[in-house]
């Protein structure tokens, strides 16, 4: 028992980027344990899901069946433990997203195995101690998990996506007999948008309360994305009023993110907002006060009335 | 209905805690503790429930003694009575088996618990809690109305209870996912589920009088050890402040032509 285990994640019919980032986790954890890297996928007629994963993983477990057709936790922590069985897996993993956050610790607690949530990488070059933010990101902690099998969600913004495989894994089959789930899907209310995943975007446009009301969005932060191809965040303060939609929230207690170039514009920079993008490669602060915290962690800060600013940096683009 | 809802005693989330100079623990002097904000929700949610539905209910905290005075302040929100399980240090596994003890014990309908708690930021004990009762679950419970609604002003539950189910709009990457869970269900709540009420002070002065039983893990029969320890604490690398820059034509040409990232 010394292989990894990376539970898939999928939408609309595709692989998401984040579980290619816990496939590179997983080959890291392989080379300690000296085993391979598994997958499972779990859905409802995703032979393609599992046919691209197997360009990633030596051999893909795909539980194909209706009962998997919407992501139920209840339902999917089953398919984990049977499939951890399968793969003979000493590590379990996926990837720290909504749906892994959901999912993961239940599959643990039926497996009796204990879990590290939100890994950012290994303690020490050998070994399986790993590393995750507490305290808002304020301090790194090295963990131990005392039991055989190990779970651990690992955060999509700290493990580059894997590379293809030169020749592709397998597929497997893998039964599942579910009984009937205690919690049914009622309906999925989509937050419409063409712009890239905030969490996958190369470049992260961010709004706060600094402009005043819920217009600034559509007025002054919108136009600005669409120059930079952006991906659109914001304040807890702003989520919590109501202007924009809850998951554009970047922070320790939203989305982390870690894009090339982040525009922060009126935002002050609270801890727990700032521990969800400081990961960031550039950061740009916008912000008419001088003394708001943001500026310590920006590379470029330009003290400014944002609704002239904004407007002005995006007709130079 | 009986709803169960939890209050964890954690570090001051707008205080820095300071790792101790062997790198091996974090230090205890000056750390202030407050209730787990996503928890003061959860309670919030517990009382508006319990309006519209009658009931009980019961406060529960897994912590040090000191964690009595979050269950106090919980009592004084409105609830009717606490527990609190006594243990020095406890991993997101130990909590949730202490949890589940309770559970047996008190048979609750429902369990209410914060998604995660604001010191380790696991964001593991509810679905564990659930895993190990084989009870449905839906984390991360949000509404559709927003913080500024008349729903929100009216107090009226984000957590719709009919017929011995519940329905449950979750925060989800991408949009809000609606799912229905038959009770018994374990729901954690996300940040705009609602905005949690202050004590009154007759609040205040009836929590004096409302019973907080207490027990220990070996009451309960929950073995303390562990699955997961931290051996080892460091400081993340801080972000150097950069430059101010003094207009946008300024700013444009570092972006460009030095961080090159436009």
């Amino acid at each position: 028992m010394s292989n990894i285990l990376v539970v898939a994640e999928h939408n609309d019919g595709t692989l998401a980027k984040a579980t290619l980032t816990c496939v590179s986790f997983a080959q890291e954890a392989a080379k300690r344990t000296g085993g391979v890297v598994h997958g499972l996928v779990t859905g409802s007629g995703t032979s393609a899901v599992a046919e691209e994963l197997a360009k990633y993983v030596s051999v893909v477990h795909h539980a194909d069946a209706p009962a998997f057709e919407h992501s139920l936790a209840e339902t999917k922590a089953q398919a984990i433990t049977i499939g951890a069985d399968a793969a003979q897996a000493s590590v379990v993993a996926m990837a720290a997203t909504a749906h892994g956050k959901d999912t993961l610790p239940r599959a643990a607690a039926l497996n009796g195995a204990g879990m590290a949530s939100d890994i950012i990488g290994f303690a020490a070059d050998s070994g399986l101690q790993f590393l995750r933010p507490i305290q808002a990101g304020n301090i790194i902690a090295a963990c131990e998990i005392a039991t055989e099998r190990k779970y651990v969600s690992t955060r999509p913004t700290d493990f580059e996506a894997a590379e293809e495989l030169q020749s592709p894994g397998t597929v497997q089959a893998l039964t599942v007999n579910v009984p009937s789930p205690k919690t049914r899907f009622v309906q999925f209310a989509k937050v419409a948008s063409n712009r890239p995943q905030l969490t996958e975007a190369t470049t992260v446009v961010s709004g706060g309360r600094g402009l005043k009301d819920a217009k600034g969005f559509p007025e002054l932060i919108e136009p600005l994305a669409d120059k930079l191809s952006a991906a659109i965040g914001a304040s807890r303060a702003v989520v919590d009023s109501g202007w924009v939609p809850n998951d554009m929230q970047v922070g320790q207690t939203g989305k982390v993110v870690a894009p090339n170039l982040y525009i922060a514009v009126g935002i002050s920079g609270a801890i727990q907002h700032v521990a969800g993008m400081k990961g960031s490669k550039t950061i740009v602060a916008i912000n008419k006060d001088p003394e708001a915290p943001i500026f310590q962690v920006a590379d470029y800060g330009l003290v400014e009335d944002l609704f002239k600013a904004i407007p002005e940096l995006t007709s130079k683009l | 209905m009986k709803i169960l809802v939890t209050v964890k005693r954690v570090t001051d989330y707008e205080r820095k805690v300071k790792i101790a100079p062997d790198g091996k623990s974090l230090l205890t002097d000056g750390m202030s503790f407050v209730a787990n904000p996503f928890d003061e929700i959860a309670v919030e949610e517990a009382l508006r429930l319990n309006k519209a539905h009658g009931g009980e209910v019961v406060v529960v905290s897994v912590g040090p003694k000191d964690s009595t005075q979050e269950i106090r302040k919980a009592l004084a929100m409105g609830a009717h009575r606490g527990i609190l399980v006594t243990a020095e240090t406890v991993d997101s596994d130990v909590y949730a088996r202490a949890l589940q003890q309770l559970v047996e014990k008190e048979q609750p309908e429902l369990v209410i618990m914060g998604k995660q708690n604001t010191d380790d930021d696991a964001n593991q004990e509810g679905q564990l809690l659930a895993g190990y009762l084989n009870w449905p679950q839906a984390t991360f419970a949000s509404k559709e109305a927003g913080l500024d609604s008349a729903d929100e002003k009216a107090q009226k539950p984000g957590l719709v209870v009919d017929n011995g189910q519940l329905t449950v709009v979750r925060e989800a990457d991408g949009g809000l996912e609606h799912l229905s869970v038959d009770l018994p269900a374990i729901v954690t709540t996300d940040l705009r589920l609602n905005q949690p009420r202050f004590a009154s002070l007759p609040g205040i002065m009836k929590a004096k009088k409302k019973k907080v039983e207490e027990f220990s893990l070996g009451d309960l029969g929950v073995d303390p050890a562990p699955k997961l320890t931290y051996v080892a604490y460091s400081e993340p690398k801080e972000r150097q402040a950069g430059q101010i820059v003094e207009n946008i034509d300024a700013l444009v040409d570092r972006l460009r032509n030095e961080a090159k990232v436009i």
